[in-house]
């Protein structure tokens, strides 16, 4: 195999590791206990029957030996940390340090859900400065921080949409979507307890005005858009597409997965947009890998804010803030006490390390970043779009398809030249799509480094299809049976295996 | 792998087979190469109505979830309960590994449907 091209990676870190339960023996541990300061307390006496009588199996091991043991699973991962991410549709930008500098602070990282609202103005006041600036960023009216991941924001977006039509009194049938959505959109509607029906692209990618107008009348609640959709597409015409839904009673979903081609730009409110979530954890920089957690607040316009989730953080008279419970027509609560607040916090770091102009900048640079690989990549590889694309690129393995050669193979190819592979078959608009999005945070090195990557892999579906074929050629595990996986699951670890 | 002349077929690539007032349907052997390796089938349950054009349950493979689409109309006598625990045999035999069968509402719908050149003649497009 050749590797002079190879510029990133030579071979992946590989040092075997198994789980932790496995290093257990009786006795070991990494921590002291400190004198009881308090009354002490019998168990007994306090659980009754729910006492434990056996003690739970878990691991016993020395501090050394966790360090060891996470440090070795962190080899085996690609991070955002490592190279570029460029994961299309998941927005994996670099998370900035002043994010985690702040949620770190003692003050911040020891707050308690049930401290009182006295004692926990300045975690209220977080949550309020970043609502007002995320308002403000979307052009609504009001915003529920409570959502801990996009799908669950559109979920809570759509119970919203519900609670409107009814207190109209007609929660509608359908909610239509478009084929270049996200696939948790129909998901949402169908859990709320929508029908879904599918509303076809146009030729350039976009909304077809006059299968929207044909599809649109009483019985349809809305419609749930990605803008820009999954191809990386702004749909200019939704200040339209809007219009023809307001005027038959419906509203305008808007999923912010793509906010990062928007943001400081446009403002979805502003054209039309009657609610949308928004991903913290790809927009605002929070963590995404790793399960974040995440964090998607839902913003919405004056009408459907008395349906918002409860608690939101109000302000007093005297300028103090409390959470407002007092909220009769609300939805109700949607995650336990007030979202993921770690999370709110790195997103306020880096809306005010950025500022107005900063968030501008960022968003120019997304663009600018994926246009600059649409440019260098285009005639390499096929471009079934011709319409400009914004913060993402797709393209399809058309070309490469003539060798044998599918997506998913180049995909995993560029693993052996370090990074993380893009997006496969989706959206699926795109047969064998490619799905490419460097986010702001690539420098133009790192661009080169995987224009040169992309480069070097069509040549080799030239010269040795096998070698693209049965890569990757450099990780611990190449190709592993996913359908086995799928079939005949393992869920757990069973001690009798030991 | 050749499409049975005797069965009829959808553009959402279902078969249908008639004997007499009895449908069976299940996908074609294109549908499940497109899919890849299937590990999950969901079928409705006996007694239930199908619509002609209307969803009836959904494919998982480890690429994707398609809808299944109801060839005909009618309601369903049995369903393939053996694809619960062994849906590979949607990928290794599409032809024979039915998914339900239903007492046809309307036996003359089926006319309806493709016959097997023009199904062969759809699919040679779509490549």
């Amino acid at each position: 195999m050749s590797t002079k091209d190879i510029k990133k990676v030579n071979t992946h870190p590989s040092q075997n590791e198994g789980l932790i339960f496995e290093h257990s023996s009786p006795g070991k541990k990494a921590y002291r206990l400190r004198q009881l300061d308090v009354p002490a307390v019998d168990a007994a006496s306090e659980l009754g029957s729910a006492l434990r009588t056996e003690a739970a199996a878990l691991p016993e091991v020395s501090e050394v030996e966790i360090v060891r043991h996470f440090t070795r699973l962190s080899t085996w991962n690609y991070a955002v940390d490592h190279g570029m991410y460029p994961l299309g549709s998941c927005t994996m930008k670099y998370n900035p340090r002043v994010n985690e500098y702040v949620a770190r602070l003692e003050s911040i990282a020891g707050a308690h859900p049930y401290q009182s609202e006295a004692s926990a103005q300045g975690a209220l006041r977080i949550m309020k400065t970043l609502a007002d600036a995320l308002v403000e960023i979307c052009g609504m009216d009001a915003i529920t921080l409570q959502p801990a991941a996009g799908a669950h924001g559109e979920m809570t977006g759509i119970l919203l949409m519900r609670a409107y039509l009814e207190s109209k009194g007609n929660p509608r049938k359908k909610i239509l979507i478009p084929d270049s959505a996200h696939g948790t959109n129909p998901a949402t509607a169908a859990m709320v307890g929508y029908q879904v029906e599918n509303l076809r692209s146009n030729a350039n990618g976009m909304v077809d005005l006059a299968a929207l107008e044909a599809q649109m009348n009483e019985d349809v609640a809305g419609l749930m858009l990605t803008n820009p959709n999954t191809l990386g597409i702004f749909d200019a015409q939704i200040g339209e597409i809007a219009e023809i839904l307001h005027a038959k009673g419906g509203l305008l979903y808007m999923d912010g997965a793509n906010m990062n081609a928007l943001v400081a730009k446009a403002r979805p409110g502003d054209f039309g947009v009657d609610m949308m979530h928004l991903n913290l954890h790809k927009t605002f920089s929070t963590p995404h890998g790793g399960g974040g957690p995440g964090s998607g607040p839902v913003a919405c316009k004056a009408h459907l804010e008395p349906f918002l989730p409860k608690p939101v953080v109000a302000e007093n008279a005297d300028g103090s803030l409390r959470l407002d419970y007092d909220r009769p027509q609300s939805v109700g609560r949607v995650r336990a006490f007030f979202g993921n607040f770690g999370m709110h916090v790195r997103a306020l770091a880096y809306i005010m390390a950025n500022g107005p102009d900063g968030l501008r900048q960022t968003t120019e640079d997304a663009v600018l970043n994926a246009n600059y690989l649409r440019k260098k990549l285009e005639g390499t590889f096929d471009l079934p779009y011709a319409t400009p694309t914004m913060h993402e690129t797709v393209f399809s393995d058309k070309l490469q398809n003539k060798q044998g050669i599918k997506t998913g193979d180049i995909a995993k190819r560029l693993i052996d030249y370090g990074f993380h592979p893009y997006t496969v078959s989706f959206p699926m608009v795109v047969h064998g799509a490619m799905m490419i999005e460097p986010t702001e945070s690539e420098p133009l090195e790192e661009l080169d480094l995987f224009v040169d990557a992309m480069k070097a892999i069509a040549a080799e579906c030239e010269s040795d299809p096998e070698l693209v074929k049965n890569a990757p050629h450099t990780t611990r595990l190449s190709r592993l049976d996913e359908t086995a996986a799928a079939r005949k699951p393992i869920l757990r670890w069973k001690p009798e295996q030991k | 792998m050749a499409y049975p002349p005797e069965y009829k077929y959808t553009k959402e690539h279902e078969w249908l087979s008639v004997d007499g007032a009895t449908g069976t349907i299940g996908i074609t052997d294109f549908a499940q190469n497109s899919l890849g390796d299937i590990v999950f089938v969901e079928l409705p349950k006996v007694g239930a109505e199908l619509t002609a054009g209307s969803t009836f349950g959904t494919v998982e493979s480890v690429k994707a979830v398609s809808d299944l689409y109801a060839p005909v109309s009618g309601t369903v006598t049995a369903v393939n309960e053996e694809l619960a625990t062994t849906p590979e045999k949607v990928n290794n035999d599409p032809h024979a590994a039915w998914m339900v069968r239903l007492t046809l509402a309307n036996p003359a719908e089926a006319e309806g449907l493709l016959a097997v050149a023009d199904y062969e003649k759809f699919i040679a497009e779509e490549q």
